[in-house]
């Protein structure tokens, strides 16, 4: 492991900050960073009314449950809900069927081979420097590995919501699924969360044998900075999936509406033959909030598929763009892509940028590309007025209209969630 | 409620968009059980009227006052004066992307509900209220599950907003050229469900270029706007005098 990272650190040394993105953030001092940061110790309330009154009227919003509020603040919960006691159940039921679900760093002593096997397999080392930088240096994250031919019993959402762990800000997730398997993970929560760390460099790698399929949902709030654009967390992610089996599935829903400057791109490489790769996200960006998102779709193995479904929304004075590449290697005979980039822009100060590159190198390829920009604009949100409707139910109802088709793929009881915190982002921003 | 007091009495009404005034000191009284019909030729500040009573931001008032049912709602937001029974059938209906017409004509009714402190209704008693009135205007349920006004044809459009009208139960109602762009079957159907909507209750304000649809909806009022402001008051033989004469020889 001490190899791995001193690599790493090599490489990162050598690499330099990328500036081709449309972001504007002055350098940051990776001097001045702490590398290593225990969970930090939070004080213990001993109820929710020790909690701040406008974190609670959000997650009132929100509709989150008592229980949770009291986790996500930290509140002591009762014996029935403590949540180390669910974990262990969840981890004994997990157990039964074989699955593995544990912290990185327990997995890099109890399941040595696997990770010796896996690790940077996706995300190689020099990939990018934030990924050398997070290979250097990663404090915790998860791993999970589901064995041949079982379905995982649960959505490794509800074990995560629960178990709201503090894994620092250089995170690094491993998922493998067998051949024949097939599991669902949520990363996030639509609870905004407030972090003192500035940059958050993650790397997810997830690997699908044959027949594996892998649906990976993120919901991601955080900090975004004040109205101002003062403050605010940096988010710059490397996620990419590997289906390397036939018949693989490998499916990316995010939906992002946290952070001040989001620079991720979840991608697919499809090697295996037929393999299949999609991506769902919802960006939005109010204020002076920063996005350059999209996705890579590499098609390697025959007649692969990939699908990908993108809605941008911007208010205020932020920036969202959509970067995609959709690459068809010259054997990737037979395959298909079909892209849809949606914009919707807020009020007349917001940016929306869309920059799809499409490379095919061979003629056996089908390829769609959609594209639509669209403005709520002041005769619509009349139009709802006069018929009596307010101007937040206008457009939230608007909003989930557009947002529809990523939503309906979130797990469902993150989808209502995730509507409400769009129209909660939104907040007095028209009009 | 006095039924008695006018319900919307309009009064020395000047108002501009853009710095650009349009509406030049208008007067006019409607008692409920009337429809009234305005006139006149393109750019004589109809549309503007209707937007003004409405509460669009877009247009202010410089002086005068609008009265609806015995007080002034100058002061008024546009969703408050629907509330209050005021409604207006675009003339242009907006289009409204990815929400479905059944989720709109909903929330629209149970603003209203809610601003009465009565109850709101849930989506399948929505459905059995919206089904009796899509009779009114010939519509199959087919059409709630469309989106709003996307895709719809002309006539579509137009008979949504009807629909909207007889929903809302709205007291004085302004129908912006609903009338434009329609066939005379759509007409027809258009026509019978304002008449059978109409009592004596409500007020109607219809904003037409033609005499044709006069035939079917019988004004009590015909009026000419010029200039932003009505120069000629009659009943529905003056709209037929306009059809032939057109409006020069009234200046």
């Amino acid at each position: 492991m001490l190899e791995f990272r001193l690599k790493a650190y090599k490489k990162w040394k050598e690499l330099k900050c990328p500036e081709w993105a449309q972001l504007k953030f002055s350098e940051i001092d990776y001097q001045n960073i702490i590398y290593y940061s225990a969970p930090k110790f939070k004080k213990k309330l001993n109820s929710l009314e020790e909690v701040d009154p406008e974190l609670l009227e959000t997650f009132n919003k929100l509709g989150i449950s008592l229980t949770e509020q009291k986790q996500l603040t930290n509140v002591a919960v009762d014996a029935v809900f403590d949540s180390v006691s669910i974990a262990t159940t969840f981890k004994q039921e997990l157990a039964e069927y074989g699955v593995i679900f544990s912290s990185i760093s327990e997995a890099i002593h109890d399941y040595t081979s696997l990770i010796e096997k896996y690790l940077g397999t996706v995300v190689p080392i020099g990939d990018n420097y934030f990924s050398a930088l997070n290979s250097a240096v990663f404090t915790d994250g998860s791993f999970c590995y589901i064995p041949r031919n079982v379905l995982c019993p649960l959505d490794l959402s509800t074990y995560f919501r629960i178990n709201d762990q503090k894994s620092g800000q250089f995170e690094r997730t491993l998922i493998i699924a067998e051949e024949n398997s097939q599991v669902t993970y949520l990363e996030g929560c639509t609870a905004p969360q407030y972090d003192s760390n500035q940059l958050h460099a993650a790397i997810v790698e997830l690997i699908a044998l044959n027949n594996a399929t892998i649906k990976y949902s993120t919901v991601q709030n955080w900090y975004s900075g004040n109205q101002k654009g003062q403050g605010g967390v940096y988010n710059f992610v490397t996620k990419r999936g590997l289906c390397v089996g036939h018949f693989s599935k490998i499916s990316w829903t995010q939906v992002e509406t946290g952070s001040s400057i989001t620079w991720k791109y979840p991608s697919c490489l499809l090697v295996g033959e037929s393999a299949k790769g999609e991506f769902y996200s919802v960006a939005l960006t109010n204020n002076y909030q920063q996005a350059d998102t999209g996705t890579k779709m590499i098609h390697i193995g025959k007649n692969t598929r990939s699908r990908i479904v993108s809605k941008g929304i911007s208010a205020g004075n932020s920036k969202n763009t959509y970067r995609g590449f959709v690459n068809v290697n010259k054997k990737a005979i037979g395959a298909r892509n079909y892209s849809q980039c949606d914009s919707l822009l807020i009020g007349n100060l917001s940016n929306s940028n869309t920059f799809p590159f499409i490379s095919v190198q061979n003629c056996t390829t089908k390829i769609e590309h959609e594209a639509s920009t669209s403005k709520i604009g002041e005769e619509q949100i009349f139009y709802f007025l006069q018929r009596g409707i307010s101007l937040e139910k206008g457009i939230e109802l608007m909003i989930s209209g557009f947002c529809r088709e990523v939503f309906t793929e979130l797990p469902l009881e993150f989808a209502s969630e995730a509507d409400r915190l769009l129209s909660l982002k939104l907040e007095g921003s028209v009009g | 409620m006095n039924l008695k007091l006018p319900v919307l009495e309009i009064k020395e009404l000047r108002a501009s968009t853009n710095n650009n005034e349009i509406l030049k000191n208008l007067n006019l009284t409607i008692n409920r059980g009337e429809i009234h019909a305005i006139m006149g030729p393109n750019g004589s500040g109809k549309s503007t009227f209707s937007k003004i009573i409405a509460g669009h931001p877009a247009y202010e008032v410089l002086s005068g006052d609008i009265i609806f049912k015995g007080s002034s709602i100058l002061n008024l937001d546009p969703e408050e004066r629907s509330h209050l029974g005021i409604f207006l059938a675009f003339q242009y209906p907006i289009e409204i992307p990815g929400v479905s017409n059944e989720d709109f004509l909903r929330l629209a009714y149970n603003s209203k509900q809610k601003f009465f402190n009565k109850r709101e209704v849930d989506p399948i008693e929505f459905f059995s209220i919206i089904n009796e009135k899509l009779k009114s205007v010939n519509m199959s349920s087919m059409f709630l599950s469309r989106n709003v006004n996307e895709g719809f044809s002309g006539g579509e459009k137009k008979r949504n907003e009807i629909l909207q009208m007889i929903l809302l139960e709205a007291e004085l109602s302004i129908l912006d050229e609903t009338d434009s762009g329609l066939d005379i079957d759509a007409l027809k159907i258009i026509s019978k469900g304002i008449n059978t909507f109409m009592s004596s209750n409500k007020a109607i304000i219809l904003i037409t270029h033609y005499q044709r649809l006069l035939d079917y909806i019988k004004p009590d009022y015909v009026h000419v706007m010029q200039n932003g402001k009505i120069i000629k008051t009659g009943t529905s033989e003056l709209a037929k005098k306009l059809e032939i004469k057109g409006y020069e020889w009234l200046t």
